[in-house]
Protein backbone atom coordinates (compact mmCIF):
# COMPACT_ATOMS: atom_id res chain seq x y z
CA UNK A 1 0.00 0.00 0.00
CA UNK A 2 2.78 2.40 0.96
CA UNK A 3 4.58 1.62 -2.29
CA UNK A 4 1.44 2.33 -4.26
CA UNK A 5 0.96 5.65 -2.48
CA UNK A 6 4.47 6.85 -3.27
CA UNK A 7 4.16 5.66 -6.84
CA UNK A 8 0.88 7.54 -7.30
CA UNK A 9 2.37 10.66 -5.77
CA UNK A 10 5.33 10.51 -8.15
CA UNK A 11 3.07 9.90 -11.15
CA UNK A 12 0.97 12.87 -10.12
CA UNK A 13 4.08 15.07 -9.90
CA UNK A 14 5.35 13.85 -13.26
CA UNK A 15 2.00 14.57 -14.94
CA UNK A 16 1.96 18.00 -13.30
CA UNK A 17 5.26 18.72 -15.06
CA UNK A 18 4.70 16.87 -18.34
CA UNK A 19 1.30 18.23 -19.33
CA UNK A 20 2.34 21.90 -19.00
CA UNK A 21 5.50 21.14 -20.97
CA UNK A 22 3.52 19.51 -23.79
CA UNK A 23 0.95 22.31 -23.85
CA UNK A 24 3.68 24.93 -23.88
CA UNK A 25 5.38 23.09 -26.75
CA UNK A 26 2.16 23.53 -28.73
CA UNK A 27 1.98 27.20 -27.78
CA UNK A 28 5.62 27.74 -28.60
CA UNK A 29 5.16 26.40 -32.14
CA UNK A 30 2.45 29.01 -32.59
CA UNK A 31 4.70 31.72 -31.14
CA UNK A 32 7.54 30.64 -33.42
CA UNK A 33 5.37 30.95 -36.52
CA UNK A 34 3.91 34.26 -35.35
CA UNK A 35 7.30 35.87 -34.70
CA UNK A 36 8.60 34.52 -37.96
CA UNK A 37 5.60 36.01 -39.76
CA UNK A 38 5.84 39.40 -38.08
CA UNK A 39 9.50 39.77 -39.06
CA UNK A 40 8.51 39.10 -42.65
CA UNK A 41 5.48 41.47 -42.47
CA UNK A 42 2.95 38.65 -42.68
CA UNK A 43 0.12 37.77 -40.30
CA UNK A 44 1.03 34.18 -39.51
CA UNK A 45 -1.53 31.70 -38.16
CA UNK A 46 -4.43 33.82 -36.90
CA UNK A 47 -7.62 31.99 -37.88
CA UNK A 48 -8.10 29.00 -35.55
CA UNK A 49 -9.11 30.20 -32.10
CA UNK A 50 -8.25 33.58 -30.56
CA UNK A 51 -5.12 35.00 -32.28
CA UNK A 52 -4.75 31.60 -33.94
CA UNK A 53 -3.69 30.07 -30.63
CA UNK A 54 -5.33 26.74 -31.45
CA UNK A 55 -3.55 26.38 -34.80
CA UNK A 56 -1.05 23.86 -33.40
CA UNK A 57 -3.88 21.82 -31.91
CA UNK A 58 -5.55 21.71 -35.30
CA UNK A 59 -2.29 20.64 -36.91
CA UNK A 60 -1.78 17.95 -34.30
CA UNK A 61 -5.31 16.61 -34.87
CA UNK A 62 -4.63 16.50 -38.58
CA UNK A 63 -1.47 14.46 -37.96
CA UNK A 64 -3.31 12.06 -35.64
CA UNK A 65 -5.93 11.25 -38.25
CA UNK A 66 -3.46 10.75 -41.09
CA UNK A 67 -2.34 7.29 -42.06
CA UNK A 68 1.07 6.15 -40.87
CA UNK A 69 3.00 4.88 -43.87
CA UNK A 70 5.96 2.61 -43.18
CA UNK A 71 8.21 2.14 -46.23
CA UNK A 72 8.38 -1.48 -47.36
CA UNK A 73 12.17 -1.61 -47.49
CA UNK A 74 12.68 0.12 -44.17
CA UNK A 75 13.94 -1.49 -40.98
CA UNK A 76 10.58 -1.50 -39.24
CA UNK A 77 11.48 -1.78 -35.57
CA UNK A 78 14.13 0.94 -35.68
CA UNK A 79 11.92 3.07 -37.95
CA UNK A 80 9.16 3.08 -35.32
CA UNK A 81 11.59 3.39 -32.42
CA UNK A 82 13.29 6.56 -33.73
CA UNK A 83 10.49 9.13 -33.12
CA UNK A 84 9.70 7.51 -29.77
CA UNK A 85 13.31 7.93 -28.68
CA UNK A 86 13.44 11.56 -29.84
CA UNK A 87 10.27 12.42 -27.94
CA UNK A 88 11.18 10.51 -24.77
CA UNK A 89 14.65 12.03 -24.55
CA UNK A 90 13.25 15.51 -25.05
CA UNK A 91 10.82 15.00 -22.17
CA UNK A 92 12.88 13.10 -19.56
CA UNK A 93 15.44 15.88 -19.34
CA UNK A 94 12.78 18.12 -17.75
CA UNK A 95 12.94 15.99 -14.60
CA UNK A 96 15.91 17.95 -13.24
CA UNK A 97 14.97 21.50 -14.27
CA UNK A 98 14.33 23.50 -11.06
CA UNK A 99 11.31 25.82 -11.12
CA UNK A 100 11.95 27.06 -7.60
CA UNK A 101 13.95 26.44 -4.44
CA UNK A 102 12.35 22.99 -4.01
CA UNK A 103 10.03 22.79 -7.01
CA UNK A 104 12.03 20.17 -8.85
CA UNK A 105 11.13 16.60 -9.68
CA UNK A 106 14.58 15.12 -9.01
CA UNK A 107 17.15 17.29 -7.28
CA UNK A 108 20.16 15.14 -8.20
CA UNK A 109 23.81 15.95 -7.57
CA UNK A 110 24.85 15.72 -11.20
CA UNK A 111 21.87 17.54 -12.74
CA UNK A 112 23.84 19.44 -15.35
CA UNK A 113 25.66 16.29 -16.46
CA UNK A 114 22.29 14.52 -16.71
CA UNK A 115 20.92 17.19 -19.04
CA UNK A 116 24.13 17.15 -21.07
CA UNK A 117 24.01 13.35 -21.36
CA UNK A 118 20.34 13.30 -22.37
CA UNK A 119 20.83 16.01 -24.98
CA UNK A 120 23.83 14.13 -26.37
CA UNK A 121 21.64 11.03 -26.69
CA UNK A 122 19.21 13.06 -28.78
CA UNK A 123 21.29 12.40 -31.88
CA UNK A 124 20.22 8.75 -31.88
CA UNK A 125 16.60 9.51 -32.69
CA UNK A 126 17.72 11.33 -35.81
CA UNK A 127 20.40 8.88 -36.87
CA UNK A 128 18.10 5.87 -36.34
CA UNK A 129 15.29 7.52 -38.28
CA UNK A 130 17.62 8.39 -41.13
CA UNK A 131 19.20 4.97 -41.34
CA UNK A 132 16.03 2.92 -40.90
CA UNK A 133 14.24 4.81 -43.69
CA UNK A 134 16.62 3.08 -46.13
CA UNK A 135 16.60 6.01 -48.50
CA UNK A 136 19.29 8.41 -49.68
CA UNK A 137 18.08 11.81 -48.48
CA UNK A 138 17.16 10.76 -44.93
CA UNK A 139 20.50 9.01 -44.59
CA UNK A 140 22.45 12.08 -45.72
CA UNK A 141 20.44 14.22 -43.32
CA UNK A 142 21.12 11.83 -40.45
CA UNK A 143 24.86 11.75 -41.13
CA UNK A 144 25.00 15.54 -41.32
CA UNK A 145 23.09 15.97 -38.12
CA UNK A 146 25.20 13.46 -36.22
CA UNK A 147 28.43 15.24 -37.17
CA UNK A 148 26.90 18.61 -36.38
CA UNK A 149 25.52 17.67 -32.98
CA UNK A 150 28.69 15.90 -31.85
CA UNK A 151 30.88 18.84 -32.79
CA UNK A 152 28.75 21.49 -31.13
CA UNK A 153 28.37 19.39 -27.99
CA UNK A 154 32.10 19.80 -27.42
CA UNK A 155 31.88 23.57 -27.18
CA UNK A 156 28.71 23.42 -25.07
CA UNK A 157 30.54 21.11 -22.65
CA UNK A 158 33.42 23.54 -22.30
CA UNK A 159 31.03 26.47 -21.79
CA UNK A 160 29.36 24.48 -19.01
CA UNK A 161 32.82 24.00 -17.45
CA UNK A 162 33.16 27.80 -17.41
CA UNK A 163 29.98 28.12 -15.40
CA UNK A 164 30.85 25.24 -13.12
CA UNK A 165 34.19 26.85 -12.25
CA UNK A 166 32.24 29.77 -10.78
CA UNK A 167 29.75 27.53 -8.94
CA UNK A 168 31.67 24.54 -7.60
CA UNK A 169 28.73 22.15 -7.88
CA UNK A 170 26.97 20.15 -10.57
CA UNK A 171 23.56 20.61 -8.96
CA UNK A 172 21.24 22.86 -10.98
CA UNK A 173 19.76 24.49 -7.88
CA UNK A 174 23.25 25.37 -6.63
CA UNK A 175 24.02 26.88 -10.03
CA UNK A 176 20.94 29.09 -9.74
CA UNK A 177 21.69 30.08 -6.14
CA UNK A 178 25.29 31.01 -7.02
CA UNK A 179 23.87 33.76 -9.27
CA UNK A 180 22.13 35.53 -6.40
CA UNK A 181 24.50 38.51 -6.52
CA UNK A 182 25.18 38.62 -10.22
CA UNK A 183 23.84 36.63 -13.13
CA UNK A 184 26.57 34.79 -15.00
CA UNK A 185 25.54 36.51 -18.20
CA UNK A 186 27.51 39.59 -17.05
CA UNK A 187 30.96 38.12 -16.34
CA UNK A 188 30.59 35.34 -18.92
CA UNK A 189 28.86 37.30 -21.69
CA UNK A 190 30.98 35.91 -24.58
CA UNK A 191 30.22 32.42 -23.33
CA UNK A 192 26.50 33.23 -23.30
CA UNK A 193 26.66 34.27 -26.94
CA UNK A 194 28.58 31.13 -27.91
CA UNK A 195 26.17 28.98 -25.87
CA UNK A 196 23.22 30.53 -27.64
CA UNK A 197 24.67 29.88 -31.10
CA UNK A 198 25.78 26.37 -30.17
CA UNK A 199 22.33 25.54 -28.85
CA UNK A 200 20.89 26.67 -32.18
CA UNK A 201 23.18 24.12 -33.83
CA UNK A 202 22.46 21.47 -31.21
CA UNK A 203 18.70 21.67 -31.79
CA UNK A 204 19.01 21.84 -35.60
CA UNK A 205 17.42 25.26 -35.74
CA UNK A 206 18.02 27.70 -38.58
CA UNK A 207 20.63 28.90 -39.58
CA UNK A 208 22.03 25.46 -38.76
CA UNK A 209 19.11 23.35 -39.97
CA UNK A 210 21.25 21.45 -42.48
CA UNK A 211 19.91 18.01 -41.43
CA UNK A 212 16.49 18.98 -42.76
CA UNK A 213 17.49 21.51 -45.40
CA UNK A 214 14.41 21.39 -47.56
CA UNK A 215 16.10 22.75 -50.67
CA UNK A 216 18.74 20.04 -50.91
CA UNK A 217 17.58 17.11 -48.76
CA UNK A 218 13.78 17.43 -49.09
CA UNK A 219 13.35 17.23 -45.30
CA UNK A 220 16.35 15.22 -44.23
CA UNK A 221 15.69 12.43 -41.79
CA UNK A 222 11.93 13.14 -41.68
CA UNK A 223 11.29 12.52 -45.37
CA UNK A 224 9.80 9.04 -45.00
CA UNK A 225 7.78 9.81 -41.86
CA UNK A 226 4.11 10.58 -41.89
CA UNK A 227 1.18 11.09 -39.58
CA UNK A 228 1.68 10.70 -35.84
CA UNK A 229 5.31 9.62 -36.15
CA UNK A 230 6.20 12.84 -37.94
CA UNK A 231 4.31 14.77 -35.26
CA UNK A 232 6.37 13.04 -32.57
CA UNK A 233 9.62 14.10 -34.23
CA UNK A 234 8.29 17.60 -34.42
CA UNK A 235 7.12 17.67 -30.79
CA UNK A 236 10.46 16.26 -29.65
CA UNK A 237 12.33 18.90 -31.62
CA UNK A 238 10.39 21.77 -30.06
CA UNK A 239 10.59 20.23 -26.56
CA UNK A 240 14.36 20.08 -27.09
CA UNK A 241 14.43 23.75 -28.09
CA UNK A 242 12.49 24.66 -24.93
CA UNK A 243 14.91 22.56 -22.91
CA UNK A 244 17.94 24.36 -24.35
CA UNK A 245 16.25 27.70 -23.56
CA UNK A 246 15.64 26.51 -20.00
CA UNK A 247 19.26 25.40 -19.70
CA UNK A 248 20.48 28.74 -21.02
CA UNK A 249 18.35 30.66 -18.54
CA UNK A 250 19.52 28.45 -15.65
CA UNK A 251 23.19 28.69 -16.56
CA UNK A 252 23.35 32.38 -17.46
CA UNK A 253 20.13 34.25 -16.64
CA UNK A 254 19.70 33.21 -13.02
CA UNK A 255 17.04 30.52 -13.45
CA UNK A 256 14.11 31.11 -11.11
CA UNK A 257 15.71 34.11 -9.37
CA UNK A 258 13.93 37.40 -9.81
CA UNK A 259 16.02 40.08 -11.53
CA UNK A 260 15.63 42.59 -8.69
CA UNK A 261 15.46 41.55 -5.05
CA UNK A 262 12.85 44.15 -4.10
CA UNK A 263 9.39 43.96 -2.58
CA UNK A 264 6.93 43.72 -5.49
CA UNK A 265 9.20 41.45 -7.52
CA UNK A 266 9.75 39.03 -4.64
CA UNK A 267 6.08 38.12 -4.57
CA UNK A 268 6.12 36.67 -8.08
CA UNK A 269 6.96 32.96 -7.79
CA UNK A 270 10.22 31.73 -9.29
CA UNK A 271 8.52 29.52 -11.84
CA UNK A 272 7.02 32.61 -13.52
CA UNK A 273 10.44 34.23 -13.78
CA UNK A 274 11.91 31.08 -15.27
CA UNK A 275 9.08 30.93 -17.81
CA UNK A 276 9.68 34.59 -18.74
CA UNK A 277 13.38 33.91 -19.27
CA UNK A 278 12.66 30.81 -21.36
CA UNK A 279 10.23 32.85 -23.47
CA UNK A 280 12.80 35.61 -23.92
CA UNK A 281 15.40 33.13 -25.16
CA UNK A 282 12.84 31.42 -27.37
CA UNK A 283 11.83 34.67 -29.04
CA UNK A 284 15.54 35.20 -29.77
CA UNK A 285 15.58 31.70 -31.34
CA UNK A 286 12.55 32.59 -33.47
CA UNK A 287 14.07 35.93 -34.54
CA UNK A 288 17.28 34.20 -35.61
CA UNK A 289 15.21 31.81 -37.72
CA UNK A 290 13.58 34.72 -39.50
CA UNK A 291 16.68 36.85 -39.98
CA UNK A 292 19.70 34.68 -40.76
CA UNK A 293 20.16 32.64 -43.96
CA UNK A 294 21.27 29.02 -43.77
CA UNK A 295 24.96 28.22 -43.29
CA UNK A 296 26.92 26.07 -45.68
CA UNK A 297 28.12 22.78 -44.19
CA UNK A 298 31.85 23.56 -44.21
CA UNK A 299 31.15 26.98 -42.67
CA UNK A 300 29.23 25.24 -39.90
CA UNK A 301 32.11 22.89 -39.13
CA UNK A 302 34.61 25.72 -39.28
CA UNK A 303 32.55 27.78 -36.84
CA UNK A 304 32.26 24.89 -34.40
CA UNK A 305 35.79 23.54 -34.39
CA UNK A 306 37.99 26.48 -35.38
CA UNK A 307 36.27 29.37 -33.65
CA UNK A 308 33.99 28.27 -30.81
CA UNK A 309 36.18 25.49 -29.41
CA UNK A 310 39.41 27.56 -29.09
CA UNK A 311 37.47 30.60 -27.82
CA UNK A 312 35.71 28.67 -25.09
CA UNK A 313 38.95 26.90 -24.12
CA UNK A 314 40.73 30.25 -23.79
CA UNK A 315 37.84 31.49 -21.68
CA UNK A 316 38.21 28.48 -19.35
CA UNK A 317 41.83 29.47 -18.77
CA UNK A 318 40.83 33.11 -18.25
CA UNK A 319 38.02 32.31 -15.83
CA UNK A 320 40.05 29.89 -13.76
CA UNK A 321 43.07 32.20 -13.54
CA UNK A 322 40.84 35.15 -12.62
CA UNK A 323 39.11 33.13 -9.90
CA UNK A 324 42.43 31.80 -8.61
CA UNK A 325 44.20 35.18 -8.60
CA UNK A 326 41.43 37.00 -6.74
CA UNK A 327 40.81 34.03 -4.44
CA UNK A 328 37.20 33.69 -5.60
CA UNK A 329 37.25 29.94 -6.16
CA UNK A 330 34.14 28.38 -4.63
CA UNK A 331 34.71 26.42 -1.46
CA UNK A 332 33.49 22.86 -1.39
CA UNK B 1 15.26 -3.06 -0.93
CA UNK B 2 13.09 -5.33 -3.09
CA UNK B 3 12.68 -2.60 -5.68
CA UNK B 4 16.46 -2.14 -5.67
CA UNK B 5 17.02 -5.83 -6.31
CA UNK B 6 14.41 -5.90 -9.07
CA UNK B 7 16.01 -2.92 -10.83
CA UNK B 8 19.47 -4.45 -10.44
CA UNK B 9 18.40 -7.72 -12.04
CA UNK B 10 16.51 -5.97 -14.83
CA UNK B 11 19.48 -3.79 -15.76
CA UNK B 12 22.04 -6.56 -15.52
CA UNK B 13 19.81 -8.91 -17.52
CA UNK B 14 19.48 -6.28 -20.27
CA UNK B 15 23.23 -5.66 -20.15
CA UNK B 16 24.13 -9.32 -20.55
CA UNK B 17 21.53 -10.05 -23.21
CA UNK B 18 22.51 -7.02 -25.27
CA UNK B 19 26.21 -7.89 -24.90
CA UNK B 20 25.43 -11.31 -26.34
CA UNK B 21 23.35 -9.74 -29.11
CA UNK B 22 26.29 -7.48 -30.08
CA UNK B 23 28.27 -10.53 -31.15
CA UNK B 24 25.36 -12.64 -32.40
CA UNK B 25 23.34 -10.25 -34.56
CA UNK B 26 24.06 -10.45 -38.27
CA UNK B 27 23.44 -6.81 -39.12
CA UNK B 28 26.41 -4.73 -37.94
CA UNK B 29 24.30 -1.63 -37.38
CA UNK B 30 22.07 -3.67 -35.09
CA UNK B 31 25.08 -4.80 -33.11
CA UNK B 32 26.14 -1.18 -32.62
CA UNK B 33 22.63 -0.37 -31.37
CA UNK B 34 22.85 -3.29 -28.94
CA UNK B 35 26.25 -1.99 -27.83
CA UNK B 36 24.60 1.35 -27.06
CA UNK B 37 21.88 -0.42 -25.07
CA UNK B 38 24.62 -2.24 -23.19
CA UNK B 39 26.41 1.03 -22.36
CA UNK B 40 23.17 2.58 -21.15
CA UNK B 41 22.25 -0.30 -18.88
CA UNK B 42 25.77 -0.39 -17.45
CA UNK B 43 25.58 3.32 -16.69
CA UNK B 44 22.24 2.63 -14.96
CA UNK B 45 24.06 0.02 -12.84
CA UNK B 46 26.74 2.60 -12.00
CA UNK B 47 24.05 5.03 -10.88
CA UNK B 48 22.43 2.30 -8.76
CA UNK B 49 25.60 1.75 -6.71
CA UNK B 50 25.77 5.50 -6.09
CA UNK B 51 28.47 6.34 -8.64
CA UNK B 52 26.29 8.87 -10.45
CA UNK B 53 29.24 10.83 -11.84
CA UNK B 54 30.73 7.73 -13.49
CA UNK B 55 27.34 6.76 -14.86
CA UNK B 56 26.75 10.16 -16.44
CA UNK B 57 30.29 10.32 -17.86
CA UNK B 58 29.73 6.85 -19.29
CA UNK B 59 26.59 8.14 -21.01
CA UNK B 60 28.23 11.32 -22.31
CA UNK B 61 31.51 9.83 -23.50
CA UNK B 62 30.61 6.33 -24.67
CA UNK B 63 27.01 6.69 -25.77
CA UNK B 64 27.09 10.34 -26.81
CA UNK B 65 30.39 10.34 -28.67
CA UNK B 66 32.17 7.00 -29.14
CA UNK B 67 29.12 4.99 -30.20
CA UNK B 68 28.10 7.74 -32.64
CA UNK B 69 31.50 7.35 -34.32
CA UNK B 70 31.04 3.55 -34.38
CA UNK B 71 27.68 4.03 -36.07
CA UNK B 72 29.27 6.41 -38.56
CA UNK B 73 31.98 3.94 -39.49
CA UNK B 74 29.59 1.00 -39.70
CA UNK B 75 27.05 2.89 -41.79
CA UNK B 76 29.57 4.47 -44.17
CA UNK B 77 31.96 1.58 -44.78
CA UNK B 78 29.37 -1.15 -45.34
CA UNK B 79 30.98 -3.39 -42.76
CA UNK B 80 27.97 -5.72 -42.81
CA UNK B 81 29.02 -7.16 -46.15
CA UNK B 82 32.62 -7.62 -45.05
CA UNK B 83 31.47 -9.37 -41.90
CA UNK B 84 29.35 -11.81 -43.87
CA UNK B 85 32.19 -12.50 -46.32
CA UNK B 86 34.54 -13.07 -43.45
CA UNK B 87 32.17 -15.48 -41.74
CA UNK B 88 31.42 -17.47 -44.89
CA UNK B 89 34.91 -17.68 -46.40
CA UNK B 90 37.14 -20.75 -45.98
CA UNK B 91 40.30 -19.11 -44.64
CA UNK B 92 38.53 -17.37 -41.76
CA UNK B 93 39.13 -20.29 -39.40
CA UNK B 94 42.66 -19.00 -38.74
CA UNK B 95 41.23 -16.18 -36.64
CA UNK B 96 39.26 -18.40 -34.29
CA UNK B 97 42.23 -19.77 -32.24
CA UNK B 98 43.54 -16.22 -31.68
CA UNK B 99 40.13 -15.12 -30.45
CA UNK B 100 39.93 -18.14 -28.18
CA UNK B 101 43.38 -17.43 -26.68
CA UNK B 102 42.46 -13.80 -26.00
CA UNK B 103 39.15 -14.70 -24.38
CA UNK B 104 40.79 -17.36 -22.17
CA UNK B 105 43.41 -14.79 -21.11
CA UNK B 106 40.72 -12.24 -20.21
CA UNK B 107 38.79 -14.91 -18.30
CA UNK B 108 41.83 -15.85 -16.16
CA UNK B 109 42.64 -12.19 -15.53
CA UNK B 110 39.10 -11.69 -14.25
CA UNK B 111 39.41 -14.77 -12.01
CA UNK B 112 42.69 -13.47 -10.58
CA UNK B 113 41.30 -9.99 -9.94
CA UNK B 114 38.04 -11.12 -8.35
CA UNK B 115 39.71 -13.93 -6.40
CA UNK B 116 42.39 -11.57 -5.09
CA UNK B 117 39.68 -9.17 -4.02
CA UNK B 118 37.86 -11.89 -2.12
CA UNK B 119 40.71 -13.85 -0.51
CA UNK B 120 43.54 -11.30 -0.14
CA UNK B 121 41.79 -8.00 0.64
CA UNK B 122 44.97 -6.59 2.21
CA UNK B 123 46.59 -6.45 -1.24
CA UNK B 124 44.27 -3.68 -2.32
CA UNK B 125 44.85 -0.59 -0.23
CA UNK B 126 41.66 1.42 0.09
CA UNK B 127 42.73 3.44 3.11
CA UNK B 128 42.35 6.75 1.33
CA UNK B 129 38.75 5.94 0.50
CA UNK B 130 37.58 6.12 4.10
CA UNK B 131 37.40 9.87 4.61
CA UNK B 132 35.39 10.66 1.51
CA UNK B 133 32.07 9.11 2.39
CA UNK B 134 30.42 12.40 3.32
CA UNK B 135 31.27 14.17 0.06
CA UNK B 136 29.41 13.80 -3.23
CA UNK B 137 31.24 11.41 -5.47
CA UNK B 138 32.18 14.12 -7.98
CA UNK B 139 34.12 15.89 -5.23
CA UNK B 140 35.71 12.70 -3.97
CA UNK B 141 36.82 11.66 -7.46
CA UNK B 142 38.37 15.07 -7.98
CA UNK B 143 39.99 14.92 -4.55
CA UNK B 144 41.70 11.63 -5.41
CA UNK B 145 42.48 12.25 -9.07
CA UNK B 146 44.09 15.64 -8.50
CA UNK B 147 46.13 14.72 -5.40
CA UNK B 148 47.27 11.09 -5.16
CA UNK B 149 47.07 10.24 -8.84
CA UNK B 150 47.84 13.59 -10.45
CA UNK B 151 50.80 12.25 -12.46
CA UNK B 152 48.94 9.23 -13.82
CA UNK B 153 46.00 11.47 -14.64
CA UNK B 154 48.17 13.99 -16.48
CA UNK B 155 50.04 11.27 -18.35
CA UNK B 156 46.82 9.65 -19.54
CA UNK B 157 45.62 13.05 -20.72
CA UNK B 158 48.89 13.55 -22.62
CA UNK B 159 48.55 10.11 -24.24
CA UNK B 160 45.05 10.98 -25.43
CA UNK B 161 46.30 14.30 -26.82
CA UNK B 162 49.14 12.58 -28.66
CA UNK B 163 46.74 10.00 -30.07
CA UNK B 164 44.48 12.77 -31.30
CA UNK B 165 47.34 14.66 -32.95
CA UNK B 166 48.59 11.39 -34.46
CA UNK B 167 45.19 10.65 -35.97
CA UNK B 168 45.03 14.11 -37.48
CA UNK B 169 48.56 13.85 -38.89
CA UNK B 170 47.83 10.41 -40.39
CA UNK B 171 44.66 11.47 -42.14
CA UNK B 172 45.61 15.01 -43.12
CA UNK B 173 46.48 15.27 -46.76
CA UNK B 174 47.25 18.42 -48.67
CA UNK B 175 45.67 17.92 -52.05
CA UNK B 176 46.83 19.78 -55.14
CA UNK B 177 44.45 21.75 -57.27
CA UNK B 178 41.73 22.22 -54.68
CA UNK B 179 40.26 25.69 -54.51
CA UNK B 180 39.69 26.89 -50.96
CA UNK B 181 37.86 30.00 -49.91
CA UNK B 182 39.53 32.74 -47.93
CA UNK B 183 36.89 34.19 -45.65
CA UNK B 184 38.76 37.44 -45.07
CA UNK B 185 39.09 37.94 -48.82
CA UNK B 186 35.37 37.27 -49.30
CA UNK B 187 34.31 39.66 -46.57
CA UNK B 188 36.67 42.48 -47.53
CA UNK B 189 35.52 42.51 -51.17
CA UNK B 190 34.25 45.92 -52.21
CA UNK B 191 31.68 46.89 -54.79
CA UNK B 192 34.23 48.80 -56.87
CA UNK B 193 36.32 45.69 -57.60
CA UNK B 194 33.37 43.38 -58.16
CA UNK B 195 31.00 45.31 -60.40
CA UNK B 196 31.73 47.56 -63.33
CA UNK B 197 29.23 49.64 -65.26
CA UNK B 198 29.91 49.85 -68.98
CA UNK B 199 28.44 52.01 -71.66
CA UNK B 200 27.44 49.53 -74.38
CA UNK B 201 27.23 50.97 -77.91
CA UNK B 202 24.43 49.35 -79.87
CA UNK B 203 25.26 46.67 -82.46
CA UNK B 204 28.91 46.56 -81.31
CA UNK B 205 29.05 45.08 -77.84
CA UNK B 206 31.95 45.36 -75.40
CA UNK B 207 34.93 43.23 -74.55
CA UNK B 208 35.16 42.18 -70.91
CA UNK B 209 38.23 40.60 -69.28
CA UNK B 210 40.72 40.69 -72.11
Amino acid sequence: MEYLNTIFQEVYKILFLLIPVLVSVAMIVWLDRRVWAFVQKRQGPNVVGPFGLLQTLADALKYVFKEIIIPASSNKIIFILAPIITMTLALIAWAVIPFGEDQVLANINVGILYIFAVSSLGVYGIIMGGWASNSKYPFLGAIRSAAQMVSYEVSIGIIIINVLLCVGSLNLNDIVLAQKDMWFVIPLFPMFVIFFISSLAETNRPPFDLPEAEAELVAGYQTEYSGMMYAMFWLGEYANILLMCALGSILFLGGWLSPIELYPFNLIPGAIWLIFKILFLFILFALVKAIVPRYRYDQLMRLGWKIFLPLSLVYVVLTSSYLFYFNLLPTI
Amino acid sequence: MIAHAIFFYVFSFIAIISAIMVTVSKNTVHSVFFLILDFISISCLFIMIGAEFLGMIMLIVYVGAVAVLFLFVVMMLNVAQQKNQWLLSEDSSGHIPIGLIISVLIFFELIIVIGGWKYRPELIDTGYLNNISEMTNTHSLGQILYTDFIHVFQISGMILLIAMIGAIVLTFRKREGVKTQSYIKQISRERSEGVELLEVPSNKGVKIDD
